[in-house]
């Protein structure tokens, strides 16, 4: 019964994205609601990266850094090397996560907020790396990225090429959407999987985790790995919609967000990350006309939102359901 | 009885301090050896030794005659040498029975990606998990609070679940950190029961302890400890006798033994 509800909110919450949000901008015009959404989605992807390794303890502020890596590495290979947007998508998560493993056995080992202030720099180091590095093309970046092409197995087309498209706006919206499923998907079995226990055993105690014979270094490495593999797509399918990318593309302010979406959602809960992303995002644009005082007001909300809800917004329907 | 741990020449040195000096004894397979001595003797860094948590100056702790000085916790606890906390440390968000069902993590016979994708070698090994937790559980009397998230337990029933996490990782020997500090008569009495059903399974047991009647009670021999040096080994009888130790113990010489 729980179950058959569980699958049956999964598809309609899907149907709703897939089906119901297209329509609903065909009929009301508003097609710079793509956009908006397709980002959330793809923000959505980066910030469940940053709640993987907040799962295992780490509070991580360097999504940034990983993020523009995968967007560089994915313009760089598109544009100079023409190769397929499909091929370097995986590409980039998977250097994002060697690079990752690199940079991640020696960090690793710190804990707190000294972990947290590593990762903050690294974003910056990403940004003068990006500026520095004769392929990145310094503060111009790199423009005019070509839209995605086609996917093709045996003849049959399977992902028609971008260009041809009457609307690539709604295709990049597809593409992400399905990808954030995957994403959470993939999230959802692994903290509800034997694996999601062992990193919470990490998260609550590395000794006593080491002392019940988990590898606690090994496991680290690899949640770190695959929170930067997410920055990574996240941030090579970024540049791929808005056909560009500059130093400044992900900052440290980025870094901070990603980190805050998985606050504002809740630590406690896959669909954290998700959730706080989407208010984060859309909060922001609300407060648009308030001008001047935007900065003011968002981050006073923010902060009520954190005092009044420490454990995220989900923590309100899993209060209600440990009551009820 | 056969040895299964010989602790050699055991050494640490932090900076100038001489935590541990020169400390050598063995453990027989399935006894209950205690380590007893005076606050800041280095009872706890000799046990944090032993599981290898810290890396000897010198010296080394074989187990069945392999050197494990030196390996990381986790490999010295895959070959069978298993420590529980000082503290009550146990995993606090998570139900008792969660806390027991992941400490079986040596068991997997499953990898990781295994476990993701659910494989029959996954879902085998979490329905033996399951069984072994609930048995472990019935053996420490934890069944009533079975469900129960550890932050909500008792005192007692925690270090009962610090020796169930413990018992879960299948240990040939259990190093027990204190197992009867703070706790009233009663309690250590359950305790002592408990000690002793964890030998009956098979388990050597080495402790760390204060409670000197209950040490007395429940060892098969006492290794004493005082300024990082070994200064007495054997029988409860034979420590109690040791003018040494009741030197060491100068001022409660009679009732700090349990004379």
């Amino acid at each position: 019964m729980k179950r058959t509800f569980k699958a049956a909110s999964v598809a309609a919450f899907l149907a709703l994205l897939l089906v119901g949000v297209p329509s609903f901008i065909s009929a009301t015009g508003r097609s710079d609601l793509y956009y908006t959404l397709t980002s959330v989605a793809l923000l959505s992807i980066v910030s469940a990266g940053v709640w993987i390794t907040f799962y295992i303890g780490r509070i991580n502020i360097g999504q940034g850094a990983f993020a523009l890596l995968g967007g560089y590495a994915s313009a760089i290979l598109v544009t100079k090397y023409g190769v397929s947007f499909w091929l370097t998508l995986p590409f980039a998560g998977i250097l994002c996560a060697f690079v990752s493993v690199l940079i991640g056995l020696p960090i690793l080992r710190l804990r707190g907020v000294y972990f947290a202030m590593v990762t903050l720099t690294l974003t910056e180091v990403g940004r003068l790396l990006a500026l520095a590095l004769p392929i990145t093309n310094g503060a111009r970046g790199i423009v005019s990225i070509p839209l995605p092409g086609a996917i093709t197995l045996f003849g049959v087309t399977l992902v028609p090429d971008f260009a041809t498209l009457a609307n690539p706006r709604l295709a990049f919206y597809l593409t992400a959407v399905v990808l954030m499923a995957v994403c959470f998907a993939c999230l959802y079995r692994l903290v509800h999987s034997r694996v999601g226990r062992i990193c919470q055993s990490l998260q609550q105690n590395e000794e006593l985790a080491s002392s019940i014979g988990v590898d606690i270094a090994n496991m680290r490495i690899l949640a770190y790995a695959l929170s930067s593999f997410l920055g990574g797509i996240g941030g090579a399918m970024f540049a791929a919609i808005s056909q560009s990318i500059y130093p400044s593309t992900f900052t440290i302010a980025d870094s901070v967000n990603f980190m805050l979406n998985c606050f504002l959602g809740g630590l406690g809960h896959v669909l954290g990350p998700m959730l706080g992303t989407f208010v984060l995002y859309f909060g922001w644009d609300l407060l648009f006309q308030t001008g001047s005082f935007q900065l003011l007001i968002f981050s006073s909300i923010l902060i009520a939102l954190m005092l009044v809800l420490p454990n995220g917004l989900l923590s309100i329907r899993l209060r209600g359901q440990s009551q009820g | 009885m056969a040895d299964i741990l010989e602790v050699s020449g055991l050494t640490k040195r932090f900076g100038g301090l001489v935590a541990n000096n020169n400390i050598s004894f063995n453990v027989r397979e399935n006894e209950i050896l205690s380590v007893i001595g005076p606050n800041g003797a280095g009872k706890s860094t000799l046990f944090k030794l032993i599981a290898s948590f810290l890396a000897p100056t010198s010296g080394e702790v074989r187990l069945h005659g392999r050197r494990i000085s030196g390996l990381a916790p986790h490999k010295v606890a895959r070959m069978g040498v298993v420590r529980t906390f000082q503290e009550t440390t146990v995993f606090k968000t998570m139900t008792v029975r969660d806390n027991i069902i992941v400490a079986h993590h040596l068991r997997s016979q499953a990898s990781l990606a295994g476990f993701f994708f659910s494989t029959k070698t996954a879902r085998d090994d979490e329905a033996k998990f399951a069984r072994s937790a609930d048995e472990i559980i019935d053996f420490l009397g934890l069944g009533h609070q079975r469900n129960e998230v550890a932050s909500n337990l008792p005192h007692g029933h925690l270090r009962a679940l610090g020796i169930a996490i413990g018992l879960a990782t299948d240990p040939k020997v259990l190093l027990l950190d204190e197992p009867f500090a703070g706790m009233n008569h009663d309690e250590t009495r359950r305790a002592l029961e408990i000690v002793r059903g964890v030998r009956a399974r098979g388990v050597t047991v080495l402790l760390v302890e204060h409670d000197m009647p209950a040490v007395m009670n429940i060892s098969d021999r006492i290794v004493v400890v005082n300024f990082g040096q070994k200064i007495a080994e054997g029988t409860p009888t034979e420590i109690q006798e040791n003018p040494e130790v009741i030197e060491a113990y100068l001022g409660a010489e009679d009732e700090s033994i349990g004379i």
